[in-house]
C-alpha cells in the first residue's frame, strides 16, 4: 500500500450520494409488475451505470478491430485500450506489474487456468489441496478434477454454526504433502469476509501457494493483491458494475511464469511450425484467441466507476445496508438468518419457517423485489447449514434503506400468504 | 406477475399445509425418487399397485409449496385409478404446466386446473411437474428420476450460477 493510500483509509468514508448514483443505472428505473424494481440480487450479478454502457458502445462505434494483430489505426486503437484497461485493473488491485493480470471470461475460468496451469503440473500422486466448506463449486470442482486425474486428496477447512472458517482447523490440516490452497476472499451463500491474509501467512510459512477467489469481494472492497501476499486472485467483471464475459486472474509473475499454458491457439505464440511452437509472454502466454475487447475495456470503464465513488464509500454504505436489514431481520419472527459470522459484506441469506426459499423468491417478486433463491452454487454450505437451499438479498452501492424496508414487507406479506 | 400471487391461491396452500398421502407405504410395490437439483426439490412417491389398479399411492419428501401440492393433488386424484388413467392425466398436466394446452381443451385435468398459472413463470414449471414425472417413473419401474439432463421433461435445462 502506498502511503498515500494508507493515509487515505484512515479518514473516515465520505457519505455518497446515493441518488446520483441511482441515477447512473437506467435499469433501477424499471417496473415489475406494476411495482417499482428492488434489485437485491448483486451477488449473482450487478448492473451497469451509463458510463459503463456509454464506453461499450463508444468503443464499438469508433475503436473496434481486433487486437495484437493489424498495423491499421482501429486494430491500434483497440490493442490501445484493451492495454490500458488492463493497466486500470492493475492500478485498483495493486498488482505490481500489467502482465500480472490475465483476462479471463470470469472467476470460473480464471480459477480453471489456474488448476489447470498450476495444479496439474504442480500437483501430483499423494499431494494434498485445502478447500473450505464456504466454497463455490467453481473453486471446487476445478480441484477435484486434478486430484482425481493425479491421485490427490482435497482437505476442507470446516465452518462453525455462525459461518465462520475454523482457522485452527485450518492451521492443523497442513502436512508435508499440502501443495495448494484455495479460499474466497467473501462467502457467496453467507457473506463471511475470511481471514485471507493470515491464511496466506500461514500457508507461506509451509512454502504452499493461495489462491483467493474474490468474485464477492472485489465489487464490495478495497483489494490490494501485494498486501494480502496472494499467489492467485480471481474475480469477475459481471459482479462489479461491469460486463459479463470478463474475469481476471491476477498471479504473481515468477509463479505464472512456471506454469503450463492452459489454452492453445493464436496470440499466445510467437512463432508455430508443425515442428515446434515457441510461445509469447505472460500475460499474452494466458490469452489464446480473440478475447472479448469490448467486455475487457468496460471492465476497465467499471473500475474507474467505482474508484470514482471510492470503494472505502462503497464499503461503508452496503455496511449500513447490511446492519439495517440484519436488525430489521432479527426482529422478525420466524425469520432466520444463515450466516452470522461477526465480520460479513453485502450478502444476507435467510430462512422463513414453513416457507420453501423458492416460494418466498417468487411471492417476492410479485412486490417487485428480486432476490436469489437456491443453493447459490455452494452446495457443501447448505448441507452443513442443513437447508436444501436459502433466500438470499444482497446489496450494491445503489441500494438504499428504504429498498430494505420493501424486502422487509414483502417477507411480511410472504408469511402472511403462509399463515 | 399478479398471476405468480395467483398460483398461491387456498387450493395450493391449503394441500401444501395439509398434504393427502403424506408418508410412506408399508408395502409398496412400486417407487421411483424424484430431484430437482437446481431447487434441491426431493420427493418420493409410492405406489401399491394390484394388476393395474393403483391401491395405494403415497409421496414424500422435502418441496417447496407448489411442488408439494401438486404431489397432494396427484396422489390424491389417481388413488383407486388405472395405470392407463394415471398416464393420460400425467401427459395433460405436462401439456397443461407448459403451456402447450389449455385445461379447457384437458378432459381429465378437473381441479387441476388451479395449476395453469405456472406456464407464465418459467421457473416454477418443473417444480409442478416434478411429482407428476416421478409417477410416471414409479409406475415404469425406474427407480429414480430428475428434472434436469436426459431425464428432463421439457428439455429444456434452466441455469443455475
Ligand atoms: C464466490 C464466487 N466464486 C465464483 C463465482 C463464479 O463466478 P462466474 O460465474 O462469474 O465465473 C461466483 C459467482 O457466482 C461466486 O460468488
Amino acid at each position: 500500500m502506498t502511503a498515500l493510500q494508507t493515509a487515505m483509509r484512515s479518514q473516515p468514508a465520505p457519505a455518497i450520494d446515493i441518488l446520483r448514483i441511482r441515477a447512473d443505472f437506467p435499469i433501477l428505473e424499471l417496473e415489475v409488475g406494476g411495482k417499482p424494481l428492488v434489485y437485491l440480487d448483486n451477488a449473482a450479478s450487478s448492473q451497469m451505470p451509463r458510463q459503463v454502457i456509454e464506453r461499450l458502445v463508444t468503443y464499438q462505434t469508433t475503436q473496434h478491430a481486433n487486437i495484437n494483430r493489424g498495423v491499421h489505426y482501429l486494430s491500434e486503437t483497440a490493442t490501445a485500450e484493451y492495454e490500458e484497461a488492463r493497466r486500470k485493473i492493475q492500478r485498483f488491485i495493486n498488482a505490481r506489474e500489467d502482465r500480472e493480470v490475465i483476462f479471463s471470461s470470469g472467476t470460473t475460468d480464471a480459477i480453471n487456468l489456474v488448476a489447470h496451469g498450476y495444479g496439474r503440473k504442480f500437483i501430483g500422486a499423494g499431494d494434498e489441496i485445502i478447500l473450505t466448506t464456504l466454497e463455490h463449486h467453481s473453486n471446487i470442482v476445478p480441484w477435484q478434477m486434478v486430484a482425481e486425474e493425479k491421485g490427490a486428496a482435497i482437505r476442507v477447512v470446516p465452518v462453525d454454526d455462525t459461518g465462520e472458517l475454523s482457522i485452527d482447523a485450518y492451521e492443523k490440516l497442513f502436512t508435508p504433502r499440502t501443495k495448494f490452497v484455495g479460499v474466497s476472499h467473501v462467502s457467496n451463500a453467507l457473506g463471511t469476509v475470511n481471514p485471507v491474509k493470515r491464511m496466506i501467512a500461514f500457508a507461506h510459512a509451509r512454502g504452499v501457494p493461495v489462491l483467493i477467489d474474490g468474485a464477492q469481494a472485489v465489487p464490495h472492497m478495497a483489494i490490494d493483491v501485494q498486501d494480502l501476499d496472494c499467489d492467485f486472485y480471481a474475480f469477475s467483471g459481471h459482479k462489479m458494475c461491469g460486463p459479463t464475459g470478463i474475469g481476471i486472474l491476477y498471479g504473481k509473475a515468477a509463479l505464472l511464469e512456471r506454469m503450463q499454458p492452459y489454452k492453445g491457439g493464436g496470440d499466445m505464440i510467437l512463432s508455430v511450425t508443425f515442428e515446434k511452437t515457441t510461445y509469447n509472454a505472460i500475460p499474452h502466454f494466458f490469452e489464446a484467441g480473440t478475447p472479448p475487447i469490448a467486455a475487457a475495456i468496460g471492465l476497465g470503464a467499471a473500475v474507474d466507476y467505482m474508484s470514482a465513488i471510492g470503494m472505502d464509500a462503497i464499503a461503508a454504505h452496503e455496511h449500513d445496508l447490511l446492519d439495517y436489514a440484519t436488525e430489521q431481520m432479527r426482529r422478525m419472527p420466524g425469520v432466520r438468518i444463515i450466516g452470522t459470522a461477526p465480520h460479513k459484506a453485502a450478502v444476507l441469506s435467510f430462512a422463513i419457517d414453513g416457507v420453501h426459499p423458492h416460494d418466498v423468491g417468487t411471492l417476492l417478486n410479485t412486490e417487485g423485489v428480486a432476490v436469489r433463491t437456491g443453493h447459490h452454487c455452494a452446495q457443501p454450505v447448505m448441507q452443513r447449514f442443513g437447508v436444501p437451499a436459502t433466500s438470499r438479498a444482497s446489496f450494491a452501492v445503489y441500494n438504499t434503506m428504504s429498498e430494505v424496508d420493501a424486502l422487509i414487507a414483502g417477507i411480511r406479506t410472504v408469511q402472511k400468504v403462509f399463515t | 406477475m399478479a398471476d405468480a400471487r395467483a398460483l398461491y391461491q387456498e387450493v395450493i396452500l391449503d394441500h401444501n399445509r395439509k398434504p393427502r398421502n403424506f408418508g410412506t407405504l408399508a408395502h409398496a410395490s412400486h417407487q421411483a425418487d424424484g430431484h430437482n437439483p437446481l431447487c434441491g426439490d426431493r420427493i418420493t412417491v409410492m405406489l401399491d399397485l394390484d394388476g393395474e389398479r393403483i391401491a395405494g399411492i403415497a409421496f414424500h419428501g422435502e418441496s417447496c409449496a407448489i411442488c408439494k401440492a401438486s404431489a397432494s393433488m396427484m396422489t390424491a386424484t389417481v388413488k383407486g385409478k388405472t395405470r392407463g388413467d394415471a398416464e393420460t392425466l400425467i401427459g395433460e398436466f405436462r401439456e397443461m404446466a407448459t403451456g402447450k394446452r389449455e385445461p379447457d381443451n384437458l378432459p381429465h385435468i378437473g381441479r387441476l386446473a388451479v395449476f395453469a398459472g405456472v406456464r407464465d413463470l418459467p421457473t416454477r414449471v418443473k417444480c409442478a411437474i416434478l411429482p407428476w414425472h416421478t409417477l410416471h417413473a414409479a409406475i415404469n419401474s425406474l427407480e429414480s428420476t430428475s428434472t434436469e439432463a436426459a431425464d428432463d421433461p421439457m428439455h429444456a435445462p434452466i441455469g443455475d450460477a
